[in-house]
């Protein structure tokens, strides 16, 4: 028996909400509010078990509508490449500051997608970058950390 | 109203405000243009820019986006049959057959025209239909306000799902976990948060909008290894022929603009339908109403086939306006987003918005229209050249986007455990797209999902515990039987219609 990636996805909602209910019941309430009509465990118990109900009712019911998604022609090595350059971006961002990081991630995104015309490629990141700065920091004072700008003296 | 419409428009009249108006509808046209990316992802990237300016500056820029997007949306629906938004798919029926007959430069200015008709009498109509609204919804009370949002939920999950309604509960109910994240807001009781002080204020409305839609949506282009400009680089975009009408297209516009503008209105002002739903009832509408030899051009260049999706769906963007300002909630995804970025600025919309910040209230309204002149009289012109950033290759764009994305966020917490949950949020997003989960009611609960639990909370205690509020006022008991009588449709349509 085939069961469709959407149904694998309610199943892991299912879980997820017997999780969230497991943990709305661990919410601490205050001692004189614990028998109140309404607490902090309230609301969150009501969802915990909607999406148990919901999710449930997805996968005890047949597909109407099942997505067909050819999984054969999905770009997994372009798309992870990505998503482990914006983690590398997050981690730097703070660190090396927002000019440098970010120029990096744009170089290495736009080779990562294929692209090898070289002047677009630059000027698309550092030049960019530094105008899009000057936009928010120097035009609409938008404060933005950079440690390196500021050992370089270019920003206070 | 007189004076209150002179302080919109002293306010939306300003320099600056007009200044932000055409940026708004600027960028909002070159982003809505590329196929994928609609309004809420252009007010999405525009948020974290906003915060910067005072709220009435930072609301017009929002709505001059919004506007931008939908009629960018109507261009690539014309040029090139790839519809950037839901709400501009009945544009491309008429729309992209003209293009192909040469009529390029026509079409977009018969969809511009209607567009700015559209707009022009839903903005009259919001004008009366607001602050009256706004004095009956006083009446409202918490139950009342309750079962709306319920109602609100239900019906976006209805209209937004393509037949799967569970799913789109499913996103109700994930959207509404998210928003409870963070300290109650009444005993400041940690929820959900596992000891992690990033988690104590909650997520951030910015961090999931920009996660489940500007980043997913430049993330699903990747993975399912689309080339949204692909279908740009096969026509000549610097020639699309002259944008004059003749006498007899604006005579068929004539007849076409009035009742395309009413009903969008009213589509637009219920919750859930909005923009997509207007503009195809508007075009089935039209083929009734026009003339059997008129009937046959339809979907081969019809000109009222093109003018009353247009029409509508602009007047129904106007009409999403009411439910937000007069009763401060959302009846679609676009319309929450602008609701998340009210409460980014303090302010909380709803009848009192009329009497206690009118400058916002009526400078939002006047926008609108003032965005509209914008569009007609720079935009139209220029979209030859506009036109030219379909060609963007995805190599560029796709960065691009997620820069921005990050750099939005990032602008506003300072924080690496933000971003990281972003991407977290972003990827679980694309994966859930890829298998018709969709994003509009997670993010509609993710905003309603504080409001609804307040709502309920009073609720609660004023009838002791009791859930009888649902049925002891007729205006709430009305509402739970409508939300009865949609949920009860889906059934019947997903399950017993169908064997």
């Amino acid at each position: 028996m085939k069961i469709s990636p959407s149904k694998i996805i309610s199943l892991l909602f299912f879980i997820f909400s017997g999780f969230y209910l497991y943990t709305a019941y661990q919410i601490r309430v205050f001692a004189f509010d614990e028998n109140a009509a309404f607490n902090a465990r309230t609301f969150p118990v009501y969802l915990g078990y909607a999406g148990l109900i919901f999710s449930a009712l997805y996968i005890i019911l047949p597909e109407r509508k099942p997505s067909n998604v050819d999984v054969s022609i999905l770009e997994y090595k372009k798309t992870i490449l990505l998503v482990v350059l914006m983690i590398i971006y997050g981690i730097t961002i703070l660190k090396a500051g927002y000019f440098l990081s970010t120029s990096i991630f744009l170089v290495l995104s736009y080779i990562v997608l294929g692209e090898r015309r070289w002047i677009w490629v630059f000027i698309l990141s550092f030049p960019f970058v530094a105008i899009f700065m000057y936009l928010l920091h120097g035009l609409l004072n938008i404060y933005l950390r950079d440690p390196f700008l500021k050992y370089l003296g270019i920003i206070g | 109203m007189i004076e209150g419409i002179l302080i919109g428009l002293e306010t939306a009249l300003s320099v600056k405000n007009l200044l932000m108006v055409m940026i708004g509808c600027f960028s909002g046209t070159i982003i809505g243009m590329l196929p994928g990316l609609g309004p809420m992802t252009a007010i999405a990237l525009m948020i974290p820019i906003t915060y910067g300016f005072e709220p009435s500056t930072g609301l017009i820029l929002m709505a001059g986006v919004y506007y931008g997007a939908v009629f960018g949306g109507s261009t690539s629906s014309i040029l090139i049959n790839a519809p950037g938004v839901p709400g501009t798919v009945a544009t491309s029926f008429d729309g992209y057959p003209m293009a192909q007959q040469g009529k390029a430069g026509k079409a977009l200015a018969i969809a511009a025209y209607s567009s700015f008709a559209g707009g022009t009498i839903s903005a009259i109509f919001l004008l009366i239909a607001a602050p009256s609204l706004s004095k009956v919804s006083l009446a409202f009370r918490s139950p009342d306000y309750f079962g709306l949002m319920i109602l609100g939920l239900t019906a976006v999950a209805a209209f937004s799902s393509k037949g799967n309604f569970l799913k789109a509960m499913m996103m109700v109910v994930l959207g509404l976990m998210l928003a409870s994240v963070g300290q109650d807001s009444l005993s400041d009781i940690p929820r959900f948060t596992f000891q992690n002080m990033n988690l104590a204020d909650g997520i951030s409305f910015v961090l999931v909008v920009m996660a489940t839609f500007a980043m997913s949506e430049a993330l699903t282009i990747i993975f399912k290894g689309n080339d949204p400009t692909k279908a740009a680089k096969q026509i000549s975009l610097s020639q699309l022929g002259s944008i004059k009408l003749d006498k007899e297209e604006t005579k068929k516009m004539v007849t076409t603009i009035p009742r395309s503008s009413v009903l969008g209105f009213i589509i637009g002002v219920l919750p859930g339908a909005g923009a997509t739903i207007a503009s195809f009832l508007a075009y089935g509408m039209e083929r009734n109403f026009v003339k059997d030899e008129e009937k046959e051009k339809f979907g081969k260049g019809s000109v009222n086939g093109l003018a009353a999706p247009e029409t509508a769906n602009n007047a129904a963007c106007s009409g999403s306006f009411v439910p937000l300002l007069t009763l401060g909630i959302p009846g679609s995804g676009t319309t929450a987003v602008m609701l998340g970025a009210l409460l980014g600025f303090g302010i909380q919309p709803g009848p009192r918005l009329y009497q206690t910040n009118p400058e916002i209230f009526w400078s939002v309204i006047m926008s609108m229209y003032i965005g509209m002149v914008v569009l007609l009289i720079l935009n139209l012109p220029l979209i030859p050249y506009i036109a030219r950033v379909l060609a963007t290759p995805r190599t560029f764009l796709i960065p691009l986007i997620l820069f921005f994305s990050v750099t939005g966020i990032y602008l506003i917490s300072f924080n690496n455990f933000d971003i990281y949950l972003m991407i977290g949020i972003a990827v679980g997003a694309t994966i859930l797209r890829l298998y018709d989960f969709p994003m509009p009611p997670l993010i509609l609960a993710f905003v309603l999902g504080g409001l609804m639990e307040v709502n309920l909370r009073r609720s609660l205690l004023i009838s002791d515990g009791s859930w009888s509020f649902l049925w002891d006022r007729p205006l709430t008991a009305v509402i739970m039987l409508t939300i009865v009588l949609i949920v009860g449709w889906q059934i019947y349509k997903s399950f017993i219609k169908k064997r």
